[in-house]
């Protein structure tokens, strides 16, 4: 940069600091390129592919059904949602019927999952406010859900429960009643959750009015899940593209009304609560029969475009497949909210501090095994 | 009594000789006791705090070094010593090197002047408070030294986070010292224990000696608050962990540092805590004297003025520190500045004003 014969500016007001991708707070693998004056943000640039593992073209080579279990590995911490976009999928493709207890236990598992993922949301956003004793207190809530999964799939998290045309296993005898006892443990905790953190006077001067996104940006940028509906852009596929048997069930899709940090927050409190009334009412109504539809031995799908997408716990989760009338999808694109959500942080960091690029980051709640796939 | 001659034979064969040819040898006795103190209530706090936390975050902590896991703080210093010295190619070697032990310093410095019961005081100094002033500012050089020295932007960015820190809250910490000179009339901090101690039991003011304490007077009060709320950012604890701050600048002023380098922040960063609850158990909570009894009869000898209390009390004050870094989350390096200049000094101004009147009308 510097020339001969003449000094080069010195810039002694301006740092870039590169934020990952060992760096405790980017939550797996990602980095963030930050250019500062002091702790102010002039720019950021996201950097992001460290966890590519080929998965779209893993997935053609592999087949659907062989395929299926790897899935899980994509959003780690809410993996029903993956498997479901695309078992949905394939079932668009191949016109598979899924029996009514298949769809019923389906919504059960992703509800469930959906309690999960938001507990770690609720956690590793406490941690990122050092807050480390919340951290301890979701992920002993979420023991009690990952309990639950082992009893039901023999997996804690990769737990391949949604298979094409239905889902692996029924529910095992007296795992409904250790269901709903999880679920009042939750709810109840919930409300502790509420006393230590969420009315606490130094997170509310943390998150208030802190990364306000508009719902025009959050439509820009094709954000979606709970980090456009706390910005008040009101749509979850669950209700506006109803998928399984969602349109059965009696609940309320959350919105925010300012886009800040805690409105994103307060989204995934509040959403848990109201996936535990899903839960419930599975639980209440499971009609009886078979669970899985008898699918030919080598699953094939025919020639044709379709497009699975499920709400899961980071946004839409969305699997557009082509079939070639092979066993293996002839191209697989996945979408995945976390992506689009992710890089609305290159807009909303600028002007913020170093303290907030975690909290911002946390209240976006990525997961790289879903943004880089 | 075979063991009591023993005793006497090590006294007279050896100490004796030793004390007639180097007579400052005497002065060896409060180092050492100094020394043993600090580094035997490091070794407990870390292993208090590991319980603390686990018990607040319904965990079990360390259980398996000792009975209830006590010896887990001697593990852990043996496996920091053991590793590898790692000196980052671009650093600062020698400033680098030293500063952790910057940063120790004070606390050693401190209890100089820190009377532990009744007459056990290294150096009962008159101008002891003030000397504890000037020694209690050396631990943030050697934060920001050790910021600038690691070469690391996110070091250099907790190293100035703590120059902002660190000397913002010196100045609410010192104002609310000051009112207890004003009450106190004295430097010398045995003087000010003895003001506070004295009387027996009973709940009429003269003579429950608890009452007599700094904190149960209007401006001891507000001074005791003050003084908690800032040596909590004096000491880098949560809420005020900005120079650390784990989930933001990987580990601030620290970052560069691993093995017996890094042991030395731990322990400095617990011997300060250690410190600064003694230092506001001396100021504010009556130091070692007793709240019951100072002198009892019979059995309630040993509740009477001594170390137990001092012990007691800065026991109680460390649990509540860590009760609330176990709580709280951070604040954010504007919040925790405003904090400062929009509520501690304005406030801690105000109290001196206060404690003018009290001394004026009540008497000191």
């Amino acid at each position: 940069m510097a020339t001969h014969g003449r000094k080069a500016p010195l810039h002694n007001e301006e740092m870039l600091i590169n934020m990952g991708p060992q760096h405790p707070s980017t939550h797996g693998v990602l980095r963030l390129v930050l250019r500062l004056r002091g702790e102010m943000i002039e720019s950021c640039r996201c950097v992001i592919g460290y966890l590519h593992r080929c998965h779209e073209y893993i997935s053609e080579r592999n087949g659907w059904i062989r395929s299926l279990p790897l899935t899980d590995r994509l959003d780690y911490l809410s993996p029903i949602t993956c498997e479901w976009a695309m078992a949905l999928a394939a079932e668009r493709l191949a016109q598979v019927e899924v029996p009514e207890r298949a769809e019923w236990l389906r919504v059960l598992s992703a509800e469930l999952y959906r309690i999960a993922s938001h507990l770690v949301f609720v956690g590793t956003f406490g941690n990122d406010l050092a807050a480390v004793t919340m951290f301890l207190h979701t992920f002993r809530e979420r023991e009690l859900i990952m309990d639950i999964f082992e009893k039901l799939t023999g997996q804690r998290m990769t737990c391949h429960y949604i298979r094409v045309g239905g889902v692996g296993w029924d529910l095992p005898a007296g795992l409904d009643r250790e269901i709903r006892q999880a679920l009042d443990v939750i709810e109840s905790r919930l409300r502790e959750y509420d006393d230590l953190f969420t009315n606490n006077r130094i997170l509310r001067a943390r998150t208030e009015g802190v990364a306000e996104i508009s719902a025009e940006r959050c439509r820009a940028y094709g954000a979606s899940g709970p980090v456009a509906r706390a910005s008040g852009v009101d749509f979850d596929l669950r209700r506006d593209a109803p998928y399984g048997v969602y349109d059965r069930f009696d609940y309320r899709v959350i919105l925010g009304n300012r886009g800040d940090c805690l409105d994103r927050f307060t989204c995934r409190m509040e959403e848990m609560r109201q996936s535990a009334r899903i839960c419930r009412q599975v639980l209440d109504g499971l009609p009886p029969g078979e669970i899985r539809t008898k699918l030919p031995a080598r699953f094939k799908t025919p020639e044709g475009v379709a497009y699975g997408a499920v709400e899961g716990a980071r946004g839409e989760c969305g699997y557009f497949a082509i079939g070639d009338g092979t066993e293996a999808p002839y191209r697989l694109k996945i979408r995945s909210g976390g992506f689009s959500n992710l890089h609305l942080i290159e807009d909303i960091l600028v002007g913020w501090k170093v303290a907030d690029v975690v909290t911002i980051l946390g209240s976006i709640d990525i997961v790289l095994g879903d943004i880089d796939r | 009594m075979a063991e009591r001659g023993w005793l006497e034979n090590w006294v007279n064969g050896i100490v004796q000789p030793l004390y007639e040819v180097a007579p400052w040898i005497v002065h060896l006795v409060p180092i050492l006791w100094i020394l043993i103190l600090i580094v035997g209530s490091v070794l407990i706090l870390i292993w208090a705090e590991r319980k603390v936390s686990a018990d607040i975050q319904s965990r079990v902590g360390p259980l398996h070094h000792g009975p209830y896991g006590l010896f887990q703080s001697i593990w852990d210093a043996l496996k920091l010593l053991t590793k590898e010295d790692t000196i980052p190619k671009q650093a600062d070697r020698l400033v680098f090197c030293v500063a952790p032990y910057i940063v120790f310093l004070p606390a050693i410095l401190a209890y100089v002047v820190i009377p532990v019961g009744n007459g056990l005081i290294a150096a009962d100094l008159n101008v002891g408070l003030w000397y504890l002033v000037a020694v209690g500012s050396i631990a943030v050089l050697g934060i920001i030294v050790a910021g600038w020295a690691s070469n690391n932007k996110w070091s250099l960015l907790g190293g100035m986070r703590a120059a902002a820190q660190l000397i913002t809250y010196e100045i609410p910490m010192f104002l609310s010292v000051v009112v207890i000179i004003m009450m106190a009339g004295t430097l010398s901090l045995d003087q000010i224990v003895r003001s506070q101690s004295g009387g027996s039991w009973s709940l009429a003011p003269p003579d429950a000696p608890f009452l007599n304490w700094n904190c149960f007077t209007l401006p001891g009060m507000i001074a005791a608050v003050l003084y908690l709320v800032a040596a909590l950012a004096e000491v880098n604890r949560q809420p005020f962990d900005l120079p650390e701050s784990e989930s933001e600048l990987v580990s601030g002023f620290n970052t560069e540092y691993s093995g017996m380098r890094f042991g030395i922040f731990f322990v400095a960063e617990f011997s300060n805590t250690a410190l600064v609850s003694g230092i506001a158990a001396t100021l504010f909570f009556g130091g070692w004297s007793s709240p019951i009894v100072s002198e009892g009869e019979g059995f309630w000898r040993i509740f009477g003025d001594g170390v137990l209390w001092y012990f007691v009390k800065i026991t109680i004050l460390i649990y509540c520190m860590m009760w609330v870094k176990w709580t709280l989350p951070r604040v954010r390096i504007d919040q925790m500045l405003q904090i400062a200049w929009k509520g501690l000094i304005p406030l801690a101004l105000i109290n001196i004003a206060i404690a003018v009147a009290h001394v004026a009308w009540v008497g000191a």
